[in-house]
């Protein structure tokens, strides 16, 4: 048994765990500055220079609220559904690579924890179990906003994992390969968005309904279910919620990276320069993480921007668009490969994302008749 | 362990259908602690899935018995209760009572005074409708309508208190006029105010006027047509939006409305969409009403100089036995009005806001009834509510525009 190759792992857990956290926790206070100036107003600044202190004071507050459990309630399930909501958003977050190989030590050094070659199967499995944990939360808290918040959440994701799945399988099918590494590694001429733009779109709207941001954001929905799923929920266990969102979105801005914005890559046009991370591999992170920071901005930006759709157009909109168009573009890209011909992928899907928006606004134009 | 209570459906039985005794539907208690009841309106909800089978509005969470209270002051007194009816239209509060008063004393009141009371009137419009606006975009999750809305509702805010030294309850319209002369730099604030606000209601419309998921959640969401919005006594905005034209301003002008030029915005559909679309023109046409007002602005008195009823200016009570004995029998036992009943409405930005006084010859109303807008739009719920969502639940009660100070009183 290689005790490096364990140690490595620990480390790099370990490290990826925290980055997560301390992730989460300057997530909230990026989101409350930047909603804050898009609504013309300060936000937080008061705990310490620009708030930064913010998130502290927000967590000793979390850790020392009391522990409220309501009565009647399943407490075995009503303790374990904020655990398993939690845990798959962290675990997630383990196939990613944030940066090439490295040599170090004289050792090689993936910068992904785990370098499993069927990564993105690992990605999609694993984004669905923290539904049962919201599902769970719902119908185990005694409360009717609560399990209307359950029950959205589980309609939202049937909708939406499928063209999620599909999204998934246009990359394979542009890298021909499942492997994380291989993926980011294929987009070094090209980033997938450049080749697949509509696939991209669709996959960062799949990614809002995935992680319940806005206009998804149905199964807290506080106007109208007041805080939906998590009403019942108190201190840390509320925390732990707020925590899955929130590293979440981290962690799906990051596959989103990899899967459409080439990575932890540089632009195309800088591949043989001083900024390729060929040459420094230590930019690989930094390039990753203004990748999720853009990402992140524009999650935040839409939140400030759109109202929320309603849980019946969502799932409809989840079948009756989302679903056949994905289709189409997966046809499409299979078409262009098979063809040996790329420079048709972009023109064709774009022409059937035209076609989609048309009837959209059709639809809606006949409504307003 | 916990104690299994049994809860009995007895008492609510006339209201639900069969299907909630039966458990195949869920009745479901919104409010009165809830986000979206704009206040404390407590709804009990029969759902069918998400589904609202029947919608029951449960009110007096907020009674603070304000018309039988005015019975106990006199009627300077009991003025600054009506400020607290309707807290998005406290100036409209005051004028309405003033004018009943003004109509059951036969008082005259100065034309500048008229003209301040017109514009202060629109401004306060113009303010409830942003405060609208932010609230019901913010029940359909679009948060920063909201927030730039109460920016522009400060503006507002600045002028009140510039006026009355307030800056909601302000007390400032009085019978026989307004409690004093607006300050100079008043008309270079409402100017400036007039100068912004248009390019922001554009901005507002922007964000949600051709917004397709703004479009989605509004349009042929609570239909109501003209017939029906008539027979349940629907006014304002709410009724405009179904097509019957109806305005007070237009209609049985006050307090020289006649002499402005402005649109009654109407719409057919009757839906929140159009409900929307009605109050955004209104904060147009309040505009285009301040603008004429500020600019033929009258100069002169700003209240009635018949010292039976309206006190005598400070200055004079030193110098004139006459004014300091009105001023003395003004505010300790008040003026007595003639016997009788006056019934005064006016258009308030939610609808007729109509105030009944009933005077017994003496210092203090007998009865003071006010008909509030919003208690009669709301009744109209459960109508438009059937067969939705909980999520157009909530957007229906935004566009009907309920205060709920307004609706228990």
């Amino acid at each position: 048994m290689d005790w490096w190759l364990i140690l490595e792992w620990l480390i790099k857990s370990i490290v990826l765990v925290l980055v997560l956290l301390t992730g989460f926790a300057y997530l909230t206070l990026f989101e409350r500055r930047v909603l804050a100036f898009m609504q013309a107003r300060i936000g937080p600044n008061r705990a310490g220079p620009q708030g930064i202190l913010q998130p502290i004071a927000d967590a000793v507050k979390l850790i020392f609220k009391e522990e409220l459990t309501p009565g009647q309630v399943v407490k075995a399930i009503f303790v374990l559904a904020p655990i398993v909501t939690v845990v798959p958003a962290v675990v997630i977050a383990a196939v990613i690579p944030w940066g090439p190989t490295v040599e170090m030590f004289g050792r090689t050094i993936n910068l992904s924890i785990a370098d499993i070659d069927l990564g993105i199967l690992y990605i999609a499995a694993t984004a669905s179990i923290a539904v049962y944990g919201i599902v769970l939360a719902g119908w185990s808290s005694n409360n009717k906003y609560a399990m209307l918040g359950g029950l959205r959440s589980s309609a939202q994701v049937i909708s939406y994992e499928l063209t999620l799945a599909l999204c998934f399988v246009l990359v394979t099918l542009l890298t021909g390969s499942m492997r994380a590494m291989d993926i980011v590694e294929a987009q070094r001429t090209m980033w997938f968005f450049f080749i697949q733009p509509v696939g991209g779109l669709i996959f960062l709207v799949a990614t809002l309904a995935e992680v319940n941001r806005a206009p998804f954001d149905m199964p807290e929905a506080e106007q109208e279910l007041t805080a939906g799923y998590h009403s019942e929920y108190a201190g840390m266990k509320f925390a732990l919620f707020f925590m899955a969102e929130y590293i979440k979105m981290i962690a799906i801005s990051a596959i989103a990276a990899m899967l459409f914005f080439g990575g932890y890559r540089e632009f195309p046009f800088l591949q043989n320069t001083w900024f390729s991370v060929d040459q420094n591999w230590w930019l690989g992170p930094l390039y990753m993480f203004a990748k999720v920071l853009v990402l992140l901005f524009f999650m935040v930006w839409i939140r400030a921007t759109l109202p929320r759709m309603r849980y019946d157009r969502l799932m409809a909109f989840g079948w009756k668009v989302m679903l056949p168009l994905s289709l189409a573009l997966v046809f499409i890209s299979a078409l262009g490969i098979m063809l040996q011909m790329l420079w048709i992928i972009p023109i064709l899907s774009i022409a059937v994302g035209l076609v989609f928006v048309g009837f959209i606004n059709r639809s809606l134009t006949m409504k307003r008749r | 362990m916990t104690q299994i209570q049994e809860v009995s459906l007895d008492e609510i039985r006339h209201l639900v259908s069969d299907r909630a005794i039966s458990g195949e539907t869920m009745l479901l208690n919104m409010g009165p602690q809830h986000p979206s009841t704009h206040g404390v309106l407590r709804l009990l909800l029969e759902l069918d899935g998400e589904t609202v089978v029947n919608c029951i509005p449960d009110i007096g969470f907020l009674h603070t018995g304000i018309e039988k209270n005015m019975e106990a002051k006199t009627y300077q007194k009991a003025e600054v209760m009506t400020d607290r009816m309707d807290y998005m239209n406290t100036v409209g509060n005051n004028f309405t009572y003033s004018l009943a008063v003004e109509k059951l004393i036969g008082l005259d009141v100065p034309p500048r005074a008229q003209a301040l009371r017109v514009i202060l009137a629109e401004l306060t419009r113009i303010q409830s409708h942003l405060v609208w606006l932010g609230t019901s975009a913010l029940d359909v999750a679009a948060m920063s309508v909201f927030l730039y809305c109460f920016r522009e509702r400060e503006e507002v805010l600045h002028i009140m208190e510039l006026v009355s030294g307030q800056r909601m309850m302000t007390t400032y319209i009085r019978p026989g006029g307004v409690w004093r002369d607006v300050p100079v730099e008043f008309e270079k604030a409402v100017r400036d105010f007039l100068k912004i606000i248009p390019q922001r209601i554009d901005e507002y419309e922007a964000m949600l006027t051709k917004n397709p998921l703004f479009l989605d959640r509004t349009l042929g969401i609570g239909p109501i047509s003209a017939e029906d919005a008539t027979n349940w006594g629907l006014t304002g905005a709410t009724l405009r939006a179904s097509g019957v034209n109806y305005d007070l301003r237009r209609f049985a002008p006050y307090s020289g409305y006649e002499q402005y030029d402005f649109d009654v915005p109407l719409r057919t559909e009757g839906d929140v969409y159009a409900r929307y679309i009605v109050r955004m023109e209104e904060m147009r046409q309040s505009v285009r009403i301040i603008q004429q007002a500020l600019d033929k602005l009258p100069l002169g008195p700003v209240r009635s100089n018949n010292h039976k009823f309206v006190p005598p200016p400070r200055s004079e009570i030193g110098t004139s036995m006459e004014a300091l004995i009105h001023h003395f029998k003004l505010w300790t036992e008040g003026f007595s009005a003639p016997q009788g009943s006056v019934y005064v409405a006016t258009e308030s930005p939610r609808g007729e806001l109509g105030c009944y006084l009933e005077s017994d010859g003496g210092p203090k109303p007998y009865r003071v009834h006010f008909r509030t807008p919003s208690f009669d739009n709301l009744q109209v719920l459960p109508f438009l509510s059937k067969g939705f969502l909980v999520a157009d639940l909530v957007a229906i009660v935004g566009s009907v525009d309920i205060v709920l100070g307004d609706i228990d009183r």
